[in-house]
């Protein structure tokens, strides 16, 4: 019997050895060149320029095709163009898996933390650069200076393709404005004076998604921007200063005081994207704080029934007494899009420049979509709306981040989950900057 | 016939392929997994022999602790009632409807088929409120009350994705037990209603007895089904809100998948694993109590 026992015994730790063992020889491994430096155009050209975008975002993939097919012709006849599709939510994790394989894409779609140069992807060497690139080819001044700062802010140098540059602030409806006798709120408190009128006359005064949870903590983010300063979110990345400090909680406050008040109208934690902007486009709201991604909508004749001419775009307003300025605008590139060192080799720089030169025109035209791009050549027909935001975004001097750019991906998941907590009474602002500070400092 | 069967031999080839694929399929990812949760790191990152820092880091991790009480109650409130809603059902099966059962048991066995995702989605438009309201509020608002933002609160994403799931599994249950039930000598119920066991009697002192083994084993199907649930949850209310009713699972999958921590990822779903074998032992314990007894 106790033969047998020791036998079992023996089994079970041979499986355990067995499972632990293999394992052991990836310890401290690295699938890339461990280097922490970004490498630039220098790699080895594939046979296929591959792209892997976004399922949620098919204009980038046709408007790629469109310029395989046009300005990109003779790039494309060097290096044909090859499409791959994932989930916006599997991107992580198909991108980490594929480059520890060494299968990544040419050109692929990433996770914000991936790319830093503290990332997984930045840190194996992975992720081209490509101002360094773009220069070498003589076409880095199609890349708008905005949107360069704005990546270099965000991922730590120029390592994503601004395939889109959208600035983000209030969508408002002219018409039930006029109606209530109101004009363009200047500052948060007269937003709040604004929206207590609106609801008064039967208007729910601001829709957002809260299902998503991010349309929320962008208005708790400006808000701490134009009360603290566009250094507010550095200064916590740093550890200069505390989510828990009195001027970042006063954000906090404001959004929860704002939900209590009933200003997102009901149902709103549960509100999805399309449901919210169709409150909006429908009249049944007379704000919302969005990006100009939404001009899609406001140009779709079938989605925009208040008719484009009655759609104002308002910065967010200042805060009383607060150091940051109403024409701070906050603005992002889009999905980050970086391009695979070990692959950037000569034809796939070329492939890179011919879309910094001509990406910028061919989106606006065909689809109406602002980019990072100069717009190089004539665009015809596009509508009074996203002419008013183009021009607004040239004459921007300064932007700031969103709330959660600065993140780890942890922080910035939990930010967006406990903030229906918050809007909806059952976390406290100082519990949840708390645990957000907390989260920070545990993932530091 | 039974001299192939007695040979090792046979019995060896015969079951090699299967044992063979079971071991690859099954043994080597439950293996790798629990190895996993002994380093740090991901497939691009590499993995760092960590030793129990893992687990040392699951019991302080709040997140993590509020996951596996969401689980656990989930697991409990689910299983009492939907063993007991499917041993109602069954009875009623086997002694009022009796052969007429078969329309009701196909009806109330229909929503088991359905994936549960769409009846996650469908649950959560009943109680949806604002522009698109569901038929739940407007019941409120039709007898004067206000409509509710049911999964804006803990305790009305609870009880809607425990309705749900009570609503797509009680058939399964029902069917279950019934075939139980079916076992039951016919000559047994009649003797003991000749003895005056009728009613509750009848269902207390031989019903439930004869039956024990089929429910203990409903109870541990069960048990291990719902400590796992994620696909349900995650649809109703994304975990939410906050993260107040998310499950294990979920916090597993971001951990390991969103957050590339495969290790940390692994060892939550060994904790996972540890408490359906805790759950799944303790019937049994308490089945071989209640028989020695």
């Amino acid at each position: 019997m106790n033969t047998r026992s020791n036998r079992r015994r023996i089994a079970a730790l041979g499986i355990a050895l067995a499972a632990v063992v293999p394992l052991a020889a990836c310890a401290g491994g690295n699938a890339g060149s461990g280097s922490t430096e970004a490498g630039g155009a220098g790699g080895t050209d594939p046979d296929k320029f591959t792209v892997m975008t976004a399922n949620e975002n098919p204009v980038l993939s046709d408007e790629l095709d469109a310029l395989a097919a046009g300005a990109c012709k003779a790039e494309n006849k060097a290096l044909p163009i090859e499409h791959q599709k994932v989930a916006q939510a599997d991107v992580v994790q198909k991108v980490t898996l594929l480059a520890s394989q060494g299968a990544l894409a040419t050109h692929t779609i990433a996770g914000t933390a991936l790319i830093r140069p503290d990332g997984d992807l930045g840190k194996a060497g992975l992720v081209g650069d490509l101002k360094a690139a773009l220069e070498d080819a003589g076409t880095w001044d199609n890349v708008l200076p905005a949107a360069a700062s704005t990546v270099e802010q965000v991922y730590g140098g120029m390592f994503s393709m601004p395939y889109q540059y959208n600035i983000e602030g209030i969508f408002y409806n002219k018409q039930i404005f006029a109606g209530n006798g109101l004009e363009e709120p200047q500052t948060w408190d007269d937003l709040v004076a604004d929206a207590a009128k609106l609801q008064k006359a039967g208007v729910t005064p601001m829709t957002e998604a809260g299902a998503n949870g991010w349309p929320l903590t962008r208005i708790l983010g400006m808000y701490i921007y134009r009360n603290v300063g566009p250094d507010a979110m550095v200064a916590i990345q740093k550890g200069d200063a505390k989510l828990t400090d009195p001027e970042y909680l006063a954000g906090a406050q404001a959004l929860a005081d704002f939900a209590e008040a009933g200003y997102f109208g009901e149902g709103f934690s549960t509100r999805d994207g399309d449901t919210s902007s169709n409150m909006f486009l429908t009249g049944e709201a007379a704000m919302t704080y969005d990006g100009t991604w939404l001009l899609s909508a406001i140009n779709d004749p079938d989605r925009n029934q208040i008719g484009g001419e009655n759609v104002g775009f308002m910065p967010f307003p200042s805060v009383d007494g607060g150091k940051g300025s109403i024409d701070q605008y906050p603005a992002n590139a889009g999905a980050p899009m970086i391009v695979n060192a070990e692959q950037f080799g000569p034809k796939v720089q070329d492939w890179i420049s011919c879309i910094a030169e001509n990406y910028g025109q061919q989106a606006l035209q065909d689809a109406g979509v602002i980019s990072g791009f100069k717009v190089n050549g004539d665009v015809t027909d596009i509508s009074e709306n996203t002419a008013e935001i183009q021009q607004r975004i040239e004459g921007i001097d300064e932007t700031v981040l969103w709330f959660e750019a600065l993140f780890d991906p942890k922080s910035n998941s939990l930010a967006s989950t406990n903030v229906t907590l918050l809007t909806t009474g059952q976390m406290s602002p100082e519990d949840y900057m708390k645990d957000l500070q907390a989260s920070l400092d545990a993932n530091k | 016939m039974n001299s192939i069967f007695g040979d090792r031999k046979t019995i060896f080839i015969l079951l090699a392929p299967a044992l063979l694929l079971y071991t690859l399929l099954k043994i080597v990812p439950v293996a790798w997994s629990f190895g996993l949760s002994f380093f740090e790191g991901n497939t691009l990152r590499g993995f760092e022999w960590v030793g129990f820092q893992n687990f040392a880091t699951f019991f302080t991790d709040g997140a993590a602790l509020q996951s596996m009480w969401v689980s656990i109650f989930f697991a409990i409130v689910a299983t009492v009632g939907q063993v007991a809603l499917g041993y109602g059902l069954a009875l009623l099966y086997v002694f009022v409807l009796r052969k007429g059962s078969s329309f009701v048991r196909t009806i109330v066995f229909f929503p088991a088929i359905l994936p549960t995702v769409a009846v996650a989605l469908l649950f959560k438009s009943f109680v949806a409120v604002g522009q698109n309201q569901g038929p739940v509020n407007d019941i409120i608002n039709f007898f004067g009350g206000d409509s509710v933002e049911v999964l804006a609160s803990t305790a009305g994403t609870m009880t809607t994705a425990i309705v749900m799931t009570l609503w797509g599994s009680m058939g399964f249950y029902a069917v279950l037990l019934y075939a139980g039930l079916l076992d039951i000598p016919e000559e047994v119920i009649e003797s003991a209603r000749l003895d005056g066991a009728n009613g509750l009697k009848l269902v207390r002192h031989i019903i439930v007895p004869l039956s024990l083994p089929i429910l203990l084993s409903s109870i541990i199907f069960s048990l291990n089904s719902t400590l796992k649930v994620f696909d349900s949850l995650l649809a109703l209310n994304g975990g939410g809100p906050g993260t107040s009713t998310a499950p294990l699972t979920l916090y597993m999958y971001r951990t390991a998948f969103e957050y590339a921590e495969y290790g940390y990822g692994s060892t939550i779903a060994l904790v996972l694993t540890m408490l359906c074998l805790v759950f799944t032992l303790a019937i049994f314990r308490s089945s071989r109590r209640k028989a020695e007894v």
